[in-house]
C-alpha cells in the first residue's frame, strides 16, 4: 500500500481513504483459484501483527508497520483457518456490496451457519477479521465490520457537527449542554466537524475521575474539552481525539493512573497506536498527546497513597523497557518506568482524594497545566 | 502344647530369622516331617522381662517371667499389620483371603471367594470371607484359627502367599482384643460330611484355642470354609483401601472368582479370566548359597545324616557328591565327620567353603508364575485397555534363592484418566503389596526405566505419566521384604535387573504400538481435516467469484489432489 502512505504523508491531516474493498477481495480470491487450477498450493500474505514488526517514527509520531509479512500457504494443517479466512472475506464482500454492517459479535454468529468451519469462541473470529483487515491494509469498518465497544465520552467546550442519518441535515451537538451527562463518541467519526474555543483536550482514563470533573464543570475553569476513555481507548476514541486535535490545533493532555498499565497500555496506545493493528496506526493515533499524570514523580511530590506493584505490573514494566519501541525511543520514559519499578508501588488517579475530594480540581490540575513543558513525552 | 525357646521379635519376623532359631525344630522334627499341618510354634518368649522385641543375645536377667501372647501382640501390633484401624481391616481381609486362596490351590480347586464387610457401628466391622476350598478337619479347625503360629507353610521352601502362620489367628485375636467377640468359623469337608460351626476364642496366656460353642449346621456349600471376625476398624477409600486390594488380588489371580461386598453395600464381582489353575509350586531343598551361618548350624544339628558329606548331598539342592567333596576339601573337613560334631568355628569354615565353591543354580520348577497369557487376560478384564503387553522372565537367582519376574502393562482405554501417573501393581507371590510403595524395588525399577524411549512421558524421579497400569510380579520361594511388615521388596541387584529387563521388553512393545497409533491418528486427522474444511474453501470462492457449481467442484477436486500429494510427501 505505498500509495496510501505517500498521500498521507503529503497532506496533513490524513483522511482514511475509502478503498474499493470488494474489488480487492475478488482479486485475492481469483489468485487463490488460479493457483489451484495450476496445481499449486494457494497462499495468502499477511503483515505480521506484533510489536516486533513496528518501528516508532518520532517525526510521524506513531508506530509504523515494518515490512515483515508471513505467508499462509494452504496445507492440511492450515486448511481450517484458510477456509475461515476465505469465508470471512466472502461475508465482507456481501456486506460491502449491500451497504450493510455487522458487529464483530454478529459476524461470529453468522459463522455458526458455516458447519465445521464455524468459530467456537468470538476471539477466534475477531482474529480472522483482524487478519483480513491487515491483508487488505484497511480498517474493519471498510470491510463492513464494526466493533460493539463504546467510543468514549466527551463533555466541555466543544460543538460537534454531525449529520442526520435520514435527511443529511447538519446537526450541532453542544457538549456543554449535557449537564451531568456526556456526549458519546460514535463508532465512525470521519464525517464529524468541530467548533471550539477550548485551549486543550484533557483525556482521562477512568469514568470516576471524568464524572468528578464534569460535575464541578472543570471544563469551564480550565477552558478545555474533557474526554473519558474508560480504559484502553477504542479506535473510534483515538480517531476522534486525533481529528479534533488536528483540525483545531489543540494540545492533548493525558491523565491516567500512575502504573505500568496506564503508561504502556493506555497512554502509549493512544499516542502511537498498538502492535496488533499496526497497519492502521497512522490514523488511530494521537501524536500530539502529552502525559500529564500521574507520573512516578507525582507519587513522591504529592505523597500519594500507593499500592504495591503486582507481579504482572512488574512484568509489564520490564517488558516495555526491553521491547516497546516507543519507550526505547524516549529516555524520559525509561527513567520514569525504572523509577516506578524501583519504588515498587503504583498510585491511582483517585489517590489525590487523600488531600480532599476537590484537590484535583483546585490544586493538582491547575498547577500541572501551568507547566505543560514538564509533561512526559 | 510344646513351647519352644524363640524370641518374640524373630517369631514375628521374616522367615530367614526363623530358620536361624537354633532350637525350635529340635523339639518336634519327626512330627513335622510326617504331618505338616501339625507343626506348632508358640510365641514367646522366655527369659526377658523388659522388651520382648529384644534379641536373644541380650544379657539374661536373673528373674525370668513368661510373656503372654497378648502382651507381645499388644506391643507389636505394627509388626503384624495392625498399626491403625484402617490397616487392621485391610490386614484381616488380606490374611483370610491369602489363606483361602492357598487352601484352594493346594487342593487343586479353582477358588471362588466371597468377601463381605459389614459396618456394624462407626468403628466396628464384621469381616466375612468364604471359600470353596477343601475345608478343615473338625479337630484341626480350632487350632488353626485359634492359636498363633500354627500352620503348614511355616518351614517349607515353596512359593506360597502366607509365610508365617501368624495371619488369620492374629486377626482373630485382634478382633477378640478390640471387641471381645469370638471368631466364627464354619467348615465342611465334603457333600456327605456335616458342616461345623465354631465360635473360637484364644486363650492368650496359653496360646490355646477355647471353643466357646460348636454345632453342626446346614450349610449350602459342599465344601469350604467361612471365617467371620468382628473387629474395631475403620473403612477408608483410596490407595490403601480394601476395595483396591481385592481388585489387585483378582488381577494377580485370574483363576479365582471373587465377589466382594463393601461396607457401603456396593458389590464388586471379579470373574475368572482363566479356567485353569496355576502350575503347582514344588517344594525344594535350600540351595547352599541361600543359607546363612546360623541356619547352617541349625541344619547340622538337626540332620539325620551320619556324616557331613551325606548331610551336604541330602539336605541341599544342587550338591552332588563331587561338589560336596570340593566343599569339604576347601573346608578341610573329613567327609565322614559327624555333622553333630561340626561346631561353630568349623561351621563357619564350612560356610565360607560353600561361598567359594561353584555350585549350579537352584532348580526353578519350584516357581509358579502367573503367566504371560493369564496376565494379559487379567489386565484386559480389569482395564479394557487398548493395548496389553506381558512378559514372564526366565527364572533367576539371588543369594541362592530362585525367583522369577513378570511384568505386564495395560495402556489406553476408558478405565484411565488422562495426565495421571501410571497405576502400579506390586505383586509378590500373587499377593498385592499396598504400603511402602516408594521403598520398594519394584517402584524404583519402574522409575529407573527410561519411559520416554517408549513414547511415554515421565517426570524426573517419578512414575511415567500415561493412561497406563503396570503390574510387576515377583515369584520366589523366599521373597526378600525390606521389613517384617512384608510391604516392600528389597533392592537386590539381581532382582532390580530382572524387573528392568521385563519392563523394557514390555516398553518396547508399547513404543511400537504408540508410534504406529500416532502415525495412523495423524493421517486420519489430516484426512478428516481435508474432508471437513475443503468444501468451505469451495463455498467461499464460489460466493466471492460467482463460480458455477461444476467449476467449484472441479477446483476442489484439484485442491484435494494437491493436498493429498503434499501429505504423502
Amino acid at each position: 500500500m505505498p500509495k496510501t502512505k505517500k498521500s498521507a504523508d503529503r497532506k496533513k491531516p490524513p483522511r482514511i481513504r475509502e478503498t474499493p474493498v470488494a474489488g480487492k477481495i475478488v482479486s485475492e480470491a481469483k489468485n487463490v483459484e488460479e493457483k489451484i487450477s495450476k496445481g499449486k498450493k494457494p497462499s495468502l500474505r499477511f503483515p505480521i501483527r506484533s510489536l516486533r514488526n513496528v518501528s516508532y517514527q518520532s517525526q510521524k509520531g506513531f508506530f509504523e508497520i515494518r515490512g515483515r509479512t508471513k505467508e499462509r500457504t494452504l496445507t492440511v494443517n492450515t486448511v481450517k483457518t484458510f477456509a475461515q479466512t476465505l469465508r470471512m472475506m466472502a461475508l465482507s464482500k456481501e456486506l460491502v456490496e449491500t451497504d450493510d454492517i455487522a458487529t464483530k459479535r454478529e459476524a461470529y454468529y453468522v459463522s455458526k451457519n458455516w458447519g465445521d468451519a464455524r468459530f467456537s469462541e468470538q476471539p477466534e473470529s475477531d482474529t480472522v477479521i483482524e487478519d483480513v483487515e491487515a491483508l487488505f491494509r484497511v480498517n474493519r469498518e471498510q470491510l463492513g465490520f464494526i466493533p460493539e465497544e463504546k467510543g468514549g465520552d466527551v463533555a466541555g467546550e466543544l460543538v460537534v457537527v454531525d449529520r442526520d442519518a435520514e435527511t443529511g441535515e447538519s446537526l450541532r451537538i453542544d457538549c456543554r449542554k449535557f449537564g451531568s451527562g456526556a456526549y458519546s463518541i460514535p463508532i465512525s467519526v470521519e464525517h464529524l466537524g468541530f467548533e471550539t474555543k477550548a485551549e486543550f483536550v484533557l483525556v482521562i482514563e477512568t469514568a470516576g475521575m471524568f464524572q468528578r470533573l464534569v460535575k464541578h464543570n472543570y471544563w469551564k475553569r480550565g477552558n478545555c474539552i474533557l474526554v473519558s476513555m474508560g480504559g484502553v481507548p477504542t479506535r473510534a476514541c483515538r480517531r476522534f481525539i486525533r481529528r479534533l486535535a488536528d483540525t483545531k490545533k489543540l494540545p492533548v493532555y493525558v491523565f491516567v493512573d500512575g502504573d505500568p498499565y496506564g503508561i504502556t497500555n493506555i497512554y502509549r496506545t493512544l499516542k502511537v497506536g498498538s502492535g496488533n493493528a499496526a497497519h492502521l496506526n497512522e490514523f488511530f493515533c494521537v501524536p500530539q498527546a502529552r502525559f500529564l499524570g500521574i507520573t512516578p514523580q507525582d507519587i513522591v511530590d504529592y505523597k500519594l497513597p500507593t499500592h504495591p506493584l503486582k507481579d504482572v505490573d512488574v512484568k509489564r514494566a520490564k517488558d516495555a523497557l526491553k521491547n516497546d519501541p516507543f519507550v526505547l525511543h524516549h529516555k524520559a520514559w525509561q527513567r520514569a518506568i525504572q523509577q516506578l519499578v524501583q519504588m515498587g508501588v503504583r498510585a491511582e488517579q483517585q489517590a489525590l482524594a487523600k488531600h480532599g475530594l476537590n484537590y484535583v480540581i483546585d490544586e493538582y490540575l491547575p498547577e500541572k497545566i501551568r507547566h505543560p513543558e514538564r509533561f512526559l513525552p | 502344647m510344646k513351647r519352644s525357646r524363640t524370641t518374640g521379635s524373630s517369631a514375628a519376623k521374616k522367615q530367614p530369622d526363623l530358620f536361624q532359631e537354633p532350637e525350635e525344630k529340635k523339639l518336634s522334627p519327626s512330627k513335622k516331617k510326617k504331618e505338616e499341618k501339625a507343626e506348632t510354634i508358640v510365641l514367646p518368649v522366655p527369659e526377658e522381662k523388659t522388651s520382648p522385641a529384644k534379641r536373644t543375645s541380650a544379657p539374661r536377667l536373673p528373674k525370668q517371667r513368661e510373656i503372654s501372647v497378648s502382651e507381645f501382640f499388644a506391643k507389636n501390633r505394627h509388626l503384624l499389620g495392625f498399626d491403625n484401624p484402617s490397616k487392621a481391616l485391610l490386614t484381616t481381609v488380606k490374611e483370610a483371603v491369602d489363606n483361602s486362596l492357598d487352601a484352594c490351590e493346594e487342593a487343586a480347586i479353582l477358588p471362588k471367594l466371597d468377601v463381605r464387610i459389614d459396618e456394624l457401628a462407626e468403628d466396628r466391622f464384621l469381616v466375612t470371607v468364604e471359600d470353596n476350598g477343601p475345608g478343615i478337619a473338625r479337630k484341626e479347625a480350632p487350632r488353626i484359627f485359634g492359636s498363633l503360629l500354627y500352620g503348614s507353610k511355616f518351614h517349607r521352601l515353596r512359593q506360597s502367599r502366607g509365610q508365617q502362620g501368624i495371619g488369620i489367628s492374629a486377626a482373630g485375636m485382634y478382633g477378640q482384643m478390640t471387641t471381645g467377640k469370638p471368631m466364627i468359623v464354619i467348615s465342611r469337608l465334603g457333600a456327605n460330611k456335616p458342616a461345623h460351626r465354631f465360635a473360637l476364642l484364644l486363650d492368650t496366656k496359653k496360646n490355646l484355642p477355647v471353643i466357646a460353642s460348636e454345632e453342626e449346621i446346614d450349610w449350602p456349600l459342599e465344601h469350604g470354609t467361612r471365617v467371620a471376625i468382628e473387629l474395631e476398624a475403620s473403612y477408608k477409600a483410596g490407595h490403601h483401601s480394601v476395595d483396591r486390594y481385592l481388585r489387585q488380588v483378582a488381577l494377580a489371580n485370574p483363576h479365582a472368582e471373587i465377589v466382594y461386598r463393601s461396607p457401603k453395600g456396593e458389590t464388586f464381582r471379579y470373574e475368572r479370566a482363566v479356567e485353569r489353575l496355576p502350575a503347582e509350586a514344588r517344594e525344594i531343598k535350600p540351595h547352599p548359597r541361600g543359607v546363612e551361618l546360623g541356619t547352617l548350624m541349625k541344619m547340622l544339628k538337626e540332620t539325620k545324616s551320619r556324616n557331613v558329606r551325606g548331610f551336604l548331598t541330602t539336605e541341599f539342592s544342587r550338591v552332588s557328591g563331587k561338589v560336596a567333596d570340593e566343599i569339604l576339601e576347601k573346608a578341610a573337613l573329613k567327609p565322614e565327620t559327624s555333622p553333630a560334631r561340626v561346631h561353630r568355628d568349623a561351621a563357619e569354615i564350612l560356610y565360607r567353603a560353600i561361598q567359594k565353591t561353584k555350585i549350579m543354580n537352584p532348580p526353578t520348577n519350584c516357581l509358579s508364575p502367573i503367566g504371560e497369557e493369564q496376565l494379559t487376560l487379567s489386565l484386559k478384564a480389569h482395564h479394557e485397555p487398548a493395548f496389553v503387553a506381558a512378559v514372564t522372565r526366565p527364572a533367576a537367582v539371588y543369594r541362592g534363592n530362585p525367583f522369577l519376574i513378570e511384568a505386564a502393562l495395560a495402556y489406553g482405554g476408558p478405565s484411565f484418566e488422562a495426565d495421571q501417573q501410571a497405576e502400579l501393581y506390586r505383586l509378590a507371590n500373587r499377593v498385592p503389596l499396598q504400603y511402602q510403595k516408594s521403598a520398594c524395588a519394584i517402584t524404583k525399577s519402574v522409575i529407573d526405566v527410561a519411559w520416554k524411549n517408549y513414547m511415554v512421558p515421565q517426570s524426573r524421579g517419578a512414575l511415567p505419566t500415561a493412561p497406563m497400569a503396570i503390574a510387576v510380579h515377583i515369584a520366589s520361594v523366599w521373597v526378600p521384604f525390606t521389613s517384617e511388615s512384608k510391604e516392600a521388596i528389597a533392592s537386590y541387584p539381581e532382582i532390580t535387573k530382572e524387573i528392568r529387563l521385563a519392563l523394557q521388553e514390555c516398553g518396547r512393545k508399547l513404543g511400537v504400538y504408540i508410534r504406529r497409533g500416532r502415525r495412523l491418528a495423524e493421517a486420519e486427522k489430516k484426512k478428516s481435516y481435508i474432508e471437513k474444511y475443503l468444501p468451505h474453501i469451495g463455498i467461499a470462492l464460489q460466493e466471492i467469484l460467482g463460480l458455477s457449481d461444476e467449476r467449484r467442484d472441479r477446483r476442489m477436486k484439484e485442491l484435494e489432489t494437491i493436498l493429498e500429494k503434499s501429505r504423502k510427501a
